[in-house]
């Protein structure tokens, strides 16, 4: 009988490809970030697509799509069949998502700079890019779900619960909102309007931060978490308090980006409300984890991919108390518009998904290429702490500038006049765009080491498939 | 809204409500059998996964209670269910409006404290200078600049120059009721060689630049004929219409041959909006008055 194996080449696909698309999105934010504090940067326009608002699309589809999406495929691969103990469900299929997902991205690479574009934030992809996507995404499903349907054990693992809840709100957000009619191959007009439309784009904007950005990280905390520390998930019954909880109220959260809007005031309520009741949820994840890991903190000592997961999990619990604090209406009319909101963003995206990503890609190099370990845990360890160092100093001068910036927009004279204009508030923030920008740089400098290491890992013969270890073990 | 879809969204944000409830009421024991630290559900994947089955933390379960609990009670007091309006009857527009009435009052008794003096004497008052610059940095340093230096298009307040008049009134009127500038295009009317004539006329003539004497003959007709209607036959310009004086070296749209050739061919327009009901007169007084002291410094 032939030994059955995993299917661990698209896996090995898409971590290398969230190696290089987290360093060229990363490399992207650390020039954009510099546009800002030196404006020269942007060549006064003569090279159009190399100026600030041509790349900061680029930028920001590069790490979530590009980077993050390559993770979350990646590691759905790995640990459905792990956790089922099944191969794949089709490798032709799972093999047309990895390229039909890098070419989605490579469109994205040959058309945001030279400003074809929907306009949308975060959904800028030009509809014949949107149609690609959905083909590659309901393959993606086909795959995912075929493989969960095949499982060989009764139980669905609880990483899946969050990867399946992120393929299948991410295909219906990412169908509602680019609902479009074409005029021409690049160009077309939504179909909602005004305040709708509004809505329609932050339910959607809010709930790709939730979905693709929290549910599907917390599917890869899920396995890679206990899996790293040798340690059993803390509580089964929290794990599905805070799945239903989390999942449920995301998809009432996006009115608060729309705060003192046209947006009528019953939906701006809700919108806040529902993000407040989402704090407690968002902690059930961080609980979980931090609580798996405990009876395992010895291990912090020597094993610098734990540190990678705990801090982590702590920027997910940091951002997640932030983020309801910040749709509450009175904080949002001082926060909103800042540069407190990037700080947000960040905290979640370099803190919460980046660290669990460079984490699990730590635990899965030497695994998917059969090597014993990393070629240098020393390097890891120097990585964690250049990007740890990176987020805290990016974080705390986006704080500082954001609240300043407020402050400034809001002061008063006496006569009823602003005490500030708006290219003051701009000069106060220099100093914070500077620091901004050495703590992006060296959380790109990181991701460079770790890149080294990682090719001085795999490099050599590439390994076969791993065989079904549970498989062999009952037989 | 209508009265339908007012029902969906009460009775879905109510039943999501209940379902946190019931998901916390059914789950929330504290002690859970035979699962602790050292007993596990019994399920096992990839060779070592396991789950546990501790109890939910309190202190989370509190938390969870706490949202749950201040988020009906504020949809209660403001409006979130559908069509109700909640207990405080407040709205975004009318926070706006009461904070915007209040702000309006405590500007009205402030400035009454400038009302009647004329513009020259606040012009010298430090008090109404730092007023008046504070509604300049607001309102109209976007255009003219935050030094008020003007910019390609836009006009230098700080010199002698001025185009529709710089006594207190003609500032006062400009700011009021808004001015709107155009040079027509000639490009039709005087042709590639016209415009360069009339180009070089205007350069010998009063910039001292020579230029081709025929050349400059010709272009003195032309503008006899066209341009002197408005930038007078002596080119000193004329307040009533806004047209610019050509003999001084202030140039609204630049200085080069050819952007004054550019502008002959395509025309120019400028607007400066009205400020009338944007800004109370009291306050244009101010702002006039801080624009009539940069050019009337002691």
């Amino acid at each position: 009988m032939n030994e059955v194996t995993y299917n661990d080449k698209v896996v090995r696909q898409f971590a290398v490809m969230t190696l290089i698309w987290g360093i060229v999105g990363m490399l992207v934010g650390v020039w954009i970030a510099g546009q800002l504090a030196w404006p020269s940067w942007n060549f006064d326009g003569l090279v159009p697509w190399l100026s600030f608002n041509r790349l900061r699309p680029l930028h920001t589809n590069a790490v979530i799509f590009a980077f993050a999406g390559s993770a979350l495929i990646g590691t759905s691969f790995y640990v459905v069949q792990r956790t089922s103990h099944v191969r794949l469900f089709s490798d032709k299929l799972a093999a047309f998502v990895f390229w039909g997902y890098q070419l989605v991205i490579v469109g994205a690479v040959l058309t945001l700079p030279f400003g074809y574009t929907q306009s949308r934030e975060y959904a800028e992809l030009i509809w014949p890019l949107d149609v690609l996507l959905t083909i590659v995404w309901v393959a993606y499903a086909v795959v995912f779900f075929g493989t969960l349907a095949k499982r060989k054990v009764k139980h669905i693992y609880v990483a899946n619960w969050f990867y399946a809840a992120f393929i299948i709100t991410i295909a219906i957000l990412h169908v509602f909102n680019n609902l479009q009619i074409p005029v021409n191959w690049h160009l077309s007009y939504s179909v909602y309007s005004g305040a709708v439309d509004a809505l329609v784009q932050w339910w959607y904007g809010h709930n790709a931060v939730g979905f693709f950005l929290t549910a599907g990280f917390l599917g890869m905390m899920y396995y890679f978490v206990p899996k790293q520390a040798g340690r059993p998930i803390y509580s089964y019954r929290l794990s599905i308090v805070h799945f239903w909880a989390l999942i449920s109220s995301y998809m009432w959260a996006g009115p608060h980006h729309l705060h003192y809007t046209s947006l009528p005031d019953w939906a701006q309520s809700l919108g806040m409300v529902f993000s407040l009741i989402l704090l407690a949820p968002s902690w059930g994840g961080m609980i979980n984890g931090i609580m798996t890991l405990s009876g395992a903190w010895h291990k912090l000592r020597d094993d610098p991919i734990i540190k990678f997961l705990i801090v982590s999990l702590s920027f997910y619990g940091m951002s997640t108390f932030e983020g309801p604090m910040m749709a509450v209406k009175t904080v949002n009319a001082m926060s909103h518009y800042t540069d407190w909101t990037i700080g947000h963003v960040h905290s979640g995206a370099l803190g919460w998904v980046a660290m669990m990503t460079l984490g699990s890609l730590y635990v899965l190099f030497p695994r998917l290429y059969g090597r014993k370990q990393m070629y240098s845990t020393q390097l890891i360890n120097v990585h964690f702490w250049v990007a740890t160092l990176g987020i805290v100093l990016y974080i705390a001068s986006m704080w500082i500038a954001g609240v300043m910036q407020g402050l400034m927009w809001r002061d008063v004279n006496p006569d009823g006049t602003l005490v500030y204009s708006f290219i003051e508030s701009i000069k106060a923030t220099y100093p914070y765009y500077i620091a901004r920008f050495i703590g992006g740089l060296m959380f790109l400098t990181g991701m460079f080491i770790m890149a080294y290491n990682v090719w001085k890992t795999i490099r050599g013969d590439e390994p076969a498939d791993l065989p079904l270890t549970y498989g062999a073990k009952t037989a | 809204m209508s009265n339908s879809w007012s029902i969906y969204i009460i009775i879905g944000v109510i039943v999501q409500i209940i379902a946190y409830a019931w998901l916390l009421l059914a789950t929330s024991k504290t002690e859970v059998e035979g699962a602790d630290h050292e007993n596990d559900t019994g399920h096992v994947w990839d060779e070592d996964l396991r789950e546990l089955n501790n109890p939910l933390p309190k202190w989370w379960l509190n938390l969870f209670i706490l949202t749950i609990v201040f988020s009906l009670l504020y949809l209660v007091l403001y409006p979130g269910l559908g069509n109700i309006k909640g207990v405080l009857g407040w709205t975004q527009e009318k926070q706006f409006k009461e904070e915007y009435a209040l702000v309006h009052e405590a500007r009205k008794e402030f400035f009454s404290q400038f009302a009647g003096k004329p513009i020259p004497d606040l012009a010298k008052d430090p008090k109404a200078l730092k007023v008046g610059g504070n509604i300049f940095a607001n309102r109209c340093a976007v255009c003219h600049g935050s030094d008020a230096q003007g910019a390609i298009g836009f006009p230098n307040l700080t010199d002698e120059e001025w185009l529709y008049g710089g006594e207190p009134q003609d500032i006062v009127t400009s700011i009021t009721n808004g001015r709107h500038g155009v040079m027509p295009p000639f490009a039709q009317v005087l042709g590639e060689e016209g415009i360069k004539q009339v180009a070089t006329f205007v350069r010998a003539t009063w910039h001292g630049k020579p230029g081709d004497p025929e050349a400059v003959a010709a272009g003195k007709q032309k503008f006899q004929n066209f341009c002197a209607a408005c930038h007078g036959v002596d080119g000193k310009g004329n307040k009533v219409i806004g047209a610019p004086d050509l003999t001084n070296e202030i140039w609204l749209h630049g200085t080069s041959d050819a952007i004054i050739e550019t502008v002959l061919h395509e025309g120019a327009s400028g607007t400066m909006p009205a400020h009338q009901g944007v800004l109370e007169p009291e306050a244009i007084r101010l702002v006039a008055a801080y624009v009539y002291s940069l050019s009337h410094k002691q």
